[in-house]
């Protein structure tokens, strides 16, 4: 082949850089694969019936799980999601139907502000209007954290879903002497309910797997508490717990809970991604 | 407007306004929960070393010390991977493997802090340990790489955070590549440029959007807490050493809040959340301004 003199070096250069940006992704994937190597199969040691049906023994006693925790990770992301969808998919609704407007552009700012506001300093908050005034952690205060954590999440994504509902429907229904209340909630908030429910479990898994806005609200506690103002144990903070602790026991533990969360990501991750795939099946995309 | 339209619209504004009224909430509260401690030391409270809760002297300046050299690490590791795998995803890699590297870099992503946190402690730090034992004593003589070799140190934190930063950088640098007109790579193909120069090109026009993207990373390590905590050491030092085992705001909120029984140690702790709180605001504002203005014609696809 004819080429000019200079050619040579630049193909070797820009082959050079096609092999650099495959090895950014391999230098990636190692981590990743390091990562789900150590938690399978460290965690898979510990995980038996009895890590899910026992509490915590004292350090030394064979037996004892983390009943507890996985108790309270369940009810503190319920919690969560209660004080969350309401206020995400509403907001989602108001940020899609009038969203030219002054006050839903100051909204969507404010919600993507609240979703870069990291998660430590929303417990501090929490603490101080849910913790402060009682004077003892509470599960409602954990909750309230992790809640305030999914509103932005959820309102974003309820907004995009329902801007991809095709605007003929809308039209249809208002074209049928619908009121603008009757469109949404028979047409348009169906129509984007599958994605919606994907998005409301995503936020849910992200939630789940927070460590630090529990910290200093819900705490944690040894024992199995379903109580709403009482401390309650969470998976991430017994991990935490159990991780800077000096006994292998419990590091052992730490290693079950952490193939407990990851798995709950996995599992959350894929089922979401297959129902996206299904809905974009269905729209014919 | 119809009067049942306007009702509709005022009930469901009511819960949209819940988002600004939290947020509004969250700048009060700390504010009012910090006072004590920033009438009591006011900037100095940031320009001094002393941290010592009983004496009842706080001192933050190794706090934001180590958050942003932490932070700054973690970009410069972060930031070449994560343009490399922006660049290999929308431009280089085959169609059937877009989905799937798209989907694995997600799950970096998705992976929680506290999962970071367990496999740095136990996987990544004996390794820093192994690395700083192997590094030449003459390189140790310098100020960057003095300090016995603890493993626990400014280096494992700097590297867990650039694992977590690099999903959300190449997320969003990728959706900035997304927006660059296809004219333009055509252009720079029918110049005869080779594809590096094509690619060059195409990032050179998108320049605004992956600064944006960069800064989205810097925001997520500022504000990172449980991985960086368990493995940083929690030493407060003003150190420029990597082997140095330092401190963070957040880990420091993390650690000492549920120990802080005087008002004024919780006040302290307040205030440093107050400031972890108005830095990542600036800097994620500026990020997302910056995507914007990359990306003002498709703005539902790039959320900050």
């Amino acid at each position: 082949m004819n080429s000019v003199p200079t050619a040579a070096p630049r193909k070797i250069l820009s082959a050079l850089f096609v092999g650099a940006c495959a090895l950014s992704v391999a230098l990636a994937l190692v981590p990743l694969a390091f990562i789900m190597f150590f938690v399978v199969s460290q965690g898979i040691q510990s995980l038996n019936l009895d890590f899910f049906i026992h509490d915590p023994r004292p350090v030394g006693e064979p037996g004892g799980g983390m009943r507890n925790a996985i108790v309270g990770t369940l009810m503190l992301t319920g919690l969560a999601a209660a004080i969350a969808v309401p206020i995400g998919v509403v907001s989602g609704v108001y940020l899609s139907e009038y969203r030219g407007t002054r006050f839903a552009s100051a909204v969507r700012f404010a919600a993507d502000t609240l979703n870069g506001v990291p998660s430590i300093v929303i417990g501090v908050f929490a603490y101080g209007v849910a913790v402060l005034p009682f004077r003892h952690f509470s599960m409602l205060a954990g909750g309230l954290a992790l809640g305030i954590m999914m509103i932005p999440l959820i309102a974003r994504t309820t907004e995009e879903l329902l801007l991809l509902v095709p605007n003929a429907l809308r039209e249809g229904a208002l074209a049928l002497g619908a009121t603008r209340a009757k469109a949404v909630m028979t047409v348009l908030v169906p129509a984007a309910l599958p994605g919606i429910i994907t998005g409301v479990v995503l936020a849910l898994a992200r939630v789940a797997g927070e460590t630090a806005p529990l910290l200093f609200t819900s705490f944690g506690n040894p024992f199995l508490s379903t109580s709403l103002t009482q401390p309650v144990s969470s998976i991430t903070v017994q991990v935490f717990t159990y991780a800077i602790s000096p006994y292998e026991d419990w590091h052992r533990q730490a290693w079950a809970g952490a193939l407990v969360l990851v798995s709950i990501v996995l599992i959350c991750s894929v089922a979401a991604r297959l129902a996206t795939n299904r809905v974009a099946r269905i729209r014919g995309h | 407007m119809r009067s049942r339209d306007l009702g509709f619209r005022l009930v469901i504004g009511v819960f949209a306004a819940a988002l600004l009224l939290i947020v509004t909430a969250i700048g009060f509260e700390l504010a009012r929960q910090s006072w004590l401690s920033i009438q009591k030391f006011g900037f100095e409270f940031w320009r001094t070393s002393t941290w010592d809760p009983v004496a009842g002297e706080f001192g933050a300046l190794p706090f934001i010390w180590g958050t942003l050299y932490s932070s700054i690490l973690a970009l410069v590791i972060a930031t070449p991977v994560a343009l490399g795998i922006a660049v290999f995803v929308s431009e280089l890699c085959p169609p059937v493997l877009r989905s799937p590297l798209i989907f694995l870099t997600e799950l970096l992503a998705a992976i929680p802090s506290i999962v970071y946190g367990l496999w740095g402690i136990f996987v990544l730090v004996p390794f820093v340990r192994l690395l700083e034992t192997w590094t030449p004593e003459a390189l140790r003589a310098l100020p960057l790489f003095s300090g016995p070799p603890l493993g626990v140190g400014m280096l494992a934190a700097g590297l867990v955070l650039a694992v977590m930063v690099v999903p959300f950088t190449s997320a969003v640098a990728r959706e900035v590549l997304k927006t660059v007109p296809t004219t333009q790579r055509e252009a720079a193909y029918a110049l005869g440029a080779t594809r590096f120069e094509a690619i060059r090109a195409a990032m050179f026009y998108a320049r605004t959007g992956i600064v944006g993207a960069i800064m989205l990373g810097f925001g997520r390590a500022l504000g990172e807490t449980m991985a960086v905590t368990m493995v940083i050491g929690n030493n407060p030092q003003v150190s420029l050493s990597l082997f140095a085992p330092q401190y963070t705001m957040s880990a420091v909120i993390a650690n000492e809040f549920t120990e802080a029984t005087d008002e004024l140690y919780l006040s302290a702790l307040v205030e440093i959340g107050l400031v972890l709180f108005i830095i990542t605001l600036l800097v994620n504002g500026l990020s997302r301004a910056l995507i914007w203005t990359m990306a003002r014609r498709v703005p539902s696809k790039v959320t900050a």
